[in-house]
């Protein structure tokens, strides 16, 4: 692919979409599985280990063949088309640099086999590694690079081919914790001033809700929900994009005689009542429940988080956590509970919209 | 450097004694090293001092470690007798061409075969690669009459003629092409392909490299200690070879250096120059070795120290 072609972002589908790594496997990683990746957007896809959100990044690369379905770049079907033909630049979570060559030859490895004239590679190599604050590093080999550095030669890799979507797999996995945030916010950066369709997988939901346009949660059992991260965040779609999304894990209580106690604290009512209603589970983010005055629950102990500590509460035989700011809390001592805001889950684990009271 | 080595923390008068241990230990370590050396080195010595003295020298000073160093009696004689009693030059330029076309050829195809089985899907690639590593329990004493009886039937193109003939034997390429598949080189390159991440081949792939660009400017410049591995080992082989030559060979155009060798002891009865036709035939090898041991030794010590 030469420079200076096909560079518009492009849109991407996926249609029908299965996945089996082997035919006679009883387990297809995807069954029918529809996704759209809007032109110019930042679509995360999030979710654990195994759920096969590398994969599905790879059949968009075409590092992985397609079972049965389609996958359109605007509405091209791709299914056979090569890496290099697809128009897409991929990031690897380990780097992938080659270690026998300079930053410089590394940047411009894509450049070279395209057959790009030397004065045009020379002048995107060096307007890549100025981007990425590399050029003082051109001559020097990855092995004498840091973490950080070795990743933005990747990313200047990936850029100096004017590629129409970017694709990440989990790149800042391997860096330290200072190194991920400086790295997400060039990668963020990156992004609005280029305006390329990006794709980025990361099993970390705190890089998928400050980066992301749309996440697409995934879990083993398929695709879970897309949205963005404020509908992912406030109207979650069921038990697992709720207990997954979110700072600290959404406090997922069952209806139950055991949870009636804490369910009656929180004022979500009696189980009895919910489970009338054909509510399975009552979910409140830790966050949103406030510690009051009373003796309602018990506090079991604190985790101090720096501004604020996590507070794990105990309410008639049920355990739940609160995000508190209150320093003056302590082991042992009684206070009340109030829930701002609850989600409802039915026995299938969809929302199920709150009755009006 | 822990806090008890700190000077500041020893206890005064401390310090000096476990220097001094220390020292003592480190020289004591160097002299057994350099026996050791001394040990393994001694024989090339002896080899290369007596390749300059008389027979009967060699014999006096046989007990006597002095006999290393150059002296009067140290001449040039030997080495005169030896190029006038066989075409050494010959044999050890034929050698020369063996080995290295031998190893040029060898390194890819082993390598390439290597590169396959590593790093591409097809189907039966562990059984070829089982198969191949089985070859590698076969003597070539098994092999070496079916072998002498294929090639002595097998055309080739002589450019020099312009002609097809039928036979190779009496030839460079009968002590070359049997042997450019190296089951053992093979075993290496795939050990060291295997460690390579397969992300380097997909963002080769990414990159818009085909497997033969990925092959040679990729996966063959990062395993460099195995390329150098490989080339002495191979170098090594055909250098030594004497069964293959001895069965395929019987005119002197196409001679070896180790064929020569047992010739030329059958037509002198001189230690002197026994000890130089063999001084001449080892110095290539150790030239050789000097030229790529660094390589090599980075590919010992890295097979060690893996992860």
């Amino acid at each position: 692919m030469s420079i200076g072609s096909q560079t518009s972002s492009l849109a991407i589908e996926l249609r029908g979409v299965h996945k089996r790594y082997d035919e006679r496997a009883e387990r297809a990683v995807f069954s029918a599985l529809d996704l759209v990746i809007p032109r110019g957007s930042f679509t995360v896809l999030v979710g654990p280990s195994g759920c096969g959100k590398s994969t599905l990044l790879r059949m968009i690369a075409g590092l992985e063949a397609v079972s049965a379905g389609e996958l359109l770049f605007d509405g091209v079907r791709v299914n056979d088309k090569p890496p290099v033909a697809r128009g897409v630049a991929m990031v690897f979570q380990n780097y992938a640099l080659y270690g026998h060559m300079s930053v410089y030859d590394n940047i411009g490895f894509g450049l070279r086999i395209a057959g790009v004239p030397k004065a045009e590679r020379h002048a995107a190599i060096v307007d890549a590694a100025r981007q990425l604050d590399l050029e003082a590093l051109l001559q020097r080999k990855p092995s004498m690079l840091s973490g950080g550095q070795r990743q933005r030669v990747a990313i200047g890799r990936a850029i100096v081919r004017r590629p129409r979507a970017f694709l990440f797999d989990e790149p800042l996995s391997n860096l330290d914790a200072s190194l991920r945030g400086s790295l997400r916010a060039e990668i963020a950066q990156l992004h609005q001033r280029l305006r390329t369709t990006t794709v980025y997988v990361t099993h970390d939901q705190v890089e998928a809700m400050t980066l992301a346009d749309q996440i697409v949660v995934l879990s083993p059992q398929g695709l879970e929900q897309v949205g963005t991260p404020d509908a992912l965040y406030d109207t979650p779609g069921n038990v697992f994009v709720a207990g997954f999304i979110g700072g600290q894990r959404m406090n997922l209580l069952p209806v139950d005689a055991m949870h009636d106690a804490a369910l009656r604290a929180l004022g979500a009512g009696q189980a009895a009542q919910l489970a009338l209603q054909g509510v399975a589970h009552v979910g409140v983010r830790p966050e949103d429940i406030d510690l009051v005055a009373g003796d309602a629950a018990r506090i079991e102990r604190i985790e101090r988080l720096g501004a604020d500590s996590l507070v794990h509460l105990q309410a008639g035989g049920a355990r739940f956590t609160a995000l508190s700011a209150d320093r003056q809390l302590a082991p042992g001592d009684l206070v009340g509970v109030a829930a701002r805001r609850q989600h409802h889950f039915d026995g299938t684990g969809r929302r199920t919209p709150r009755p009006a009271p | 450097m822990s806090a008890a080595a700190c000077p500041e923390n020893r206890p005064a008068g401390a310090a000096p004694s476990a220097n001094m241990r220390a020292f003592a230990m480190r020289l004591l370590l160097a002299a057994a090293l350099v026996l050791a050396g001394l040990v393994f080195a001694y024989p090339l010595l002896f080899m290369f001092a007596a390749s300059f003295k008389p027979a009967d020298a060699i014999f006096a000073d046989i007990a006597n470690p002095l006999a290393l160093l150059p002296d009067a009696r140290w001449s040039l004689v030997n080495y005169r007798n030896v190029f006038d009693k066989s075409a050494v030059g010959s044999y050890l330029l034929n050698s020369t061409t063996i080995a290295l076309v031998t190893i040029v050829a060898g390194v890819f195809v082993n390598s390439a075969l290597a590169f396959a089985i590593a790093k591409l899907q097809w189907r039966g690639r562990h059984g070829v690669l089982a198969l191949v590593l089985a070859l590698l329990i076969v003597p070539l004493e098994v092999l070496a009459i079916p072998m002498m009886l294929v090639v002595a039937h097998l055309p080739w193109f002589d450019a020099a003629r312009g002609v097809f003939v039928v036979g190779w034997l009496d030839t460079l390429h009968v002590q070359i092409v049997p042997f450019v598949a190296n089951a053992f080189c093979v075993f290496l390159f795939h050990q060291a392909f295997k460690d390579l991440p397969d992300e380097l081949i997909e963002a080769a792939r990414m990159d818009g490299a085909g497997a033969m660009t990925i092959y040679l400017r990729i996966v063959l410049p990062l395993c460099k200690p195995t390329v150098a591995t490989a080339a002495i080992v191979i170098f090594l082989a055909m250098w030594n070879q004497y069964l293959w030559p001895v069965m395929t060979v019987q005119t002197g155009g196409a001679r070896p250096v180790m064929v020569g060798l047992q010739q030329f002891f059958g037509r002198t009865n001189q230690w002197g120059e026994i000890m130089a036709y063999a001084t001449l035939i080892t110095l290539p090898v150790l030239a050789f070795f000097l030229v790529i041991q660094k390589h090599f030794v980075r590919s010992v010590v890295g097979s060690g120290i893996k992860g």
